[in-house]
């Protein structure tokens, strides 16, 4: 196709760009626990600077942020609240699982423990180490970017598989005993 | 032991009947009677200068070779000013897992009650706020008890999972 | 309370699980009147692992991998007290150079830890830039624990009778030119802060702890130095080989979050000289105990050379064999950063700990945070928690 277009005008598929856009923008929400959320803030702080990958603006409210990054291992206690953040992020977002305690338990095969948050949550990308390097962090944003950039689409098809708030109504209130509930 | 430590456990014994006095690595430690639990402390703190209470904590001896009793209660104690250390110990049994709490004499006794409470289920009477601590109220077991099993029983996987693509 | 939940004026606040200011997974129930805080509940175990329980379950020198993830700003003094109280329940003492190697590991951990606990004070109060500062010197303490045992965060760096290898010449090194930088960062950290008008108006008169009741509430560490307590575990029950050196305990009066912030200021430029003189005076010998001792595996070449060497290795290496250990009880503690940490161990003539009870200063000093919150406003919750330090980790194991 003989079309003559100027130096500065680039063309690209919609799709692409806003895949790009995404990808370059991620705002972290930092699920930070235990001893990999110091990682994670080293993996921010200025040495290995999250920023040269666009994905230093933490967010600590779950309505301002689009990438979940669980650090640290959940207890029982800790996964309602958990699950109750992420329904409370808005779509498109994406979960992180950092560290080997995350990701199936680690060391802590306890009582109290839950053996890998992807029994209960959606999880994108799993980073593994005890706690991993703040460079191994950079590479899961990195693989991350890549497969935002090879999933999106702009109609946000691959986010209607997602079933919405219906589990909120599932999940139980923080500090509400079961008699509680029973009573409403 | 020093000189210190050896008039007291001295004094402890003259004054309350029942109580033996063993050493280990240099430490003394006291085995107390229950019900002469409450007066020892007391008498620690307020005339011997033993001021600050380092922990509370309990030994289940369900499956340790020869022991006689269930529970083991530790009270570890410092005089502040000599560094002095002091060890009180009660034994309980099921099913009369009662002790009267420490709260009175010193504030640091609170939480750590608590905890014991949380991982062993001892009742400590008198506790001003006896809940659990680092288990969730519903919860139903004593974790720390030695016939809890480690990967516990079941209570960690029992959630809603939430699917991304739920149908 | 009963009073103050008739009076509807008051209203509640919900202040975590999840804060971005409380660093770590703690949740507290405020009750405030406007913006003056009436009462605060806490409410913990966000974070409760079962440290203990996985305590009777491993031996005593696996279970250091696991004390690691229990104060995660400074793993190597959690290494350090956990086998202090083991080697007391063995009854075994160290070779000196042993002793002076954990001297330098835990103060350097004294010194990460401050740092981080102090940047997050500052960050906390509003100041990043300091915190960056002290991040940046955190990153090179890592490099140097690096360079010591392979891993730079979770370390298990020692063992029964000894520690995992011998300092290298390298790291020394290493551990000089921190000694030489460092304290030109600390002076740079101090101008920031020390008396920035901001800081001191926020923190000082707030949190107010007195003599009487951080002793009562059983406080230790910086929290009860910086209200008068002149306790200080490394020279009222000196171990390993503090005996040997020239350092002040850091105290303060006032009691307030501004004392505890200078109290940990200072401590770090004592835990310097520390450093200096271990090093410069470090001993020569072996690092573990001796081979008759039976309680670290002997060097490789002893192992093929010589029938000790190989039955000791035997003898440690099978699961129904292992050392010797009393049947007894032993309560062993050191001065961690943020406090008295104790480890109550029970042995009950196995590998494998009866009872790995840790007395966790972090604990004690949350017990602190209501009483010392009340009269207070909100924005002084988080200066409050910056001063106390609380990891949750160590709070809930």
């Amino acid at each position: 196709m003989a079309l003559e277009v100027p130096e500065n005008v680039l063309v690209t598929k919609l799709d692409a760009l806003a895949s790009w856009c995404r990808k370059n923008s991620l705002w972290p929400m930092p699920f930070a626990t235990a001893c990999c959320g110091i990682e994670l803030m080293a993996t921010g702080a200025s040495r290995h600077d999250l920023a040269r990958f666009g994905a230093e603006a933490m967010r600590f409210s779950p309505r301002q942020s689009d990438l979940m990054i669980v650090a640290g291992r959940v207890v029982m206690k800790m996964l309602p609240v958990l699950q109750r953040i992420w329904q409370q992020m808005g779509e498109p977002k994406w979960c992180m699982s950092m560290g080997a305690c995350a990701s199936t338990g680690g060391v802590f095969d306890t009582y109290a423990v839950v053996q890998g948050i992807d029994r209960f949550l959606p999880v994108d990308m799993y980073v593994p180490g005890c706690p991993p390097r703040p460079e191994q962090l950079l590479q899961a944003v990195i693989d991350l970017q890549d497969k935002i950039q090879r999933e999106g689409t702009v109609s946000g098809r691959e986010f209607e598989r997602r079933e919405p708030v219906r589990a909120l109504l599932q999940l139980p209130i923080l500090g509400q005993t079961p008699e509680m509930r029973a009573r409403r | 032991m020093s000189e210190l430590v050896k008039n007291v456990t001295a004094a402890l014994t003259a004054r309350f009947d029942g109580c033996t006095v063993s050493e280990f690595r240099g430490e003394a430690r006291v085995r107390v009677p229950r019900h002469h639990l409450l007066p020892v402390l007391q008498f620690l703190q307020q005339e011997q200068g033993f001021d600050l209470l380092v922990d509370i904590t309990c030994v289940d001896y369900l499956v340790y070779r020869d022991a006689t009793d269930r529970f083991g209660l530790v009270y570890l104690l410092c005089h502040t000013e000599s560094s002095q250390r002091v060890t009180i110990r009660v034994t309980l049994n099921e099913p009369d897992l009662h002790v009267p709490s420490a709260t009175p004499l010193w504030e640091a006794a609170n939480w750590l009650e608590r905890e014991v409470y949380d991982m062993f289920g001892i009742e400590f009477t008198g506790h001003p706020d006896l809940r659990r601590i680092l288990l969730p109220p519903e919860f139903a077991a004593f974790p720390l008890r030695k016939d809890y099993p480690l990967q516990g029983r079941g209570e960690r996987h029992n959630f809603v999972p939430l699917a991304r693509d739920a149908s | 309370m009963a009073t103050a939940s008739q009076q509807d004026y008051l209203w509640t606040l919900n202040f975590g699980p999840q804060h971005p200011a409380t660093h770590t997974t703690l949740r507290i129930l405020l009750t405030l009147d406007g913006e003056r805080v009436v009462d605060a509940v806490p409410d913990i175990g966000y974070l409760h692992s079962g440290f203990e329980k996985i305590g009777e379950h491993l031996d005593y020198n696996q279970y250091v991998t696991v004390t690691d993830r229990m104060n995660y700003i400074s793993p190597m003094a959690n290494n350090v007290a956990w086998h202090h109280a083991v080697e007391k329940l063995l009854g075994i003492e160290l070779t000196p150079r042993c002793q002076y190697l954990r001297v330098i590991i835990a103060e350097l951990a004294r010194i990460s830890d401050h740092l981080l606990c102090v940047g997050a004070m500052g960050l906390d109060v509003g100041a990043f830039t300091f915190f960056l500062y002290g991040f940046y010197e955190r990153e090179r303490i890592y490099d140097i624990f690096e360079a010591l045992c392979g891993a730079r965060f979770t370390n298990s760096y020692t063992r029964v009778g000894g520690v995992m290898h011998d300092i290298t010449p390298g790291t020394v090194e290493k551990i000089r030119d921190f000694l030489a930088r460092f304290p030109a960062t600390l002076e740079d950290m101090e101008r920031l802060l020390t008396r920035n008008r901001i800081f001191v108006d926020r923190t000082q008169g707030v949190g107010v702890l007195t003599r009487e009741e951080a002793i009562n509430r059983g406080a230790s560490g910086p929290v009860a130095r910086a209200s008068g307590v002149t306790r200080d575990l490394r020279k009222d029950e000196p171990y390993l080989a503090y005996r040997d050196f020239d350092f002040q305990v850091c105290c303060s009066r006032a009691g307030d979050c501004y004392a505890r912030y200078l109290v940990r200021i200072h401590e770090m430029r004592e835990s310097l000289r520390i450093v200096h003189q271990a090093l410069e005076n470090l001993p020569a010998g072996p690092v573990n105990v001796g081979i008759d001792r039976r309680v670290n595996l002997p060097d490789k070449s002893r192992v093929y050379q010589t029938i000790e060497g190989t039955i000791t290795h035997f003898e440690l290496v099978m699961s129904n064999r292992g050392f010797t250990v009393p049947c007894e009880e032993a309560y062993g503690a050191v001065e961690a950063p943020n406090g008295e940490l104790g480890f109550y161990v029970v042995g009950d003539g196995s590998n494998v700990a009866y009872r790995a009870r840790c007395r966790p200063p972090s604990f004690v000093h949350f017990a602190l945070f209501p009483h010392l919150i009340r009269g207070h406003t909100l924005s002084d919750v988080v200066a409050v928690l910056g001063s106390l330090n609380i990891i949750a980790a160590e709070l809930d194991r």
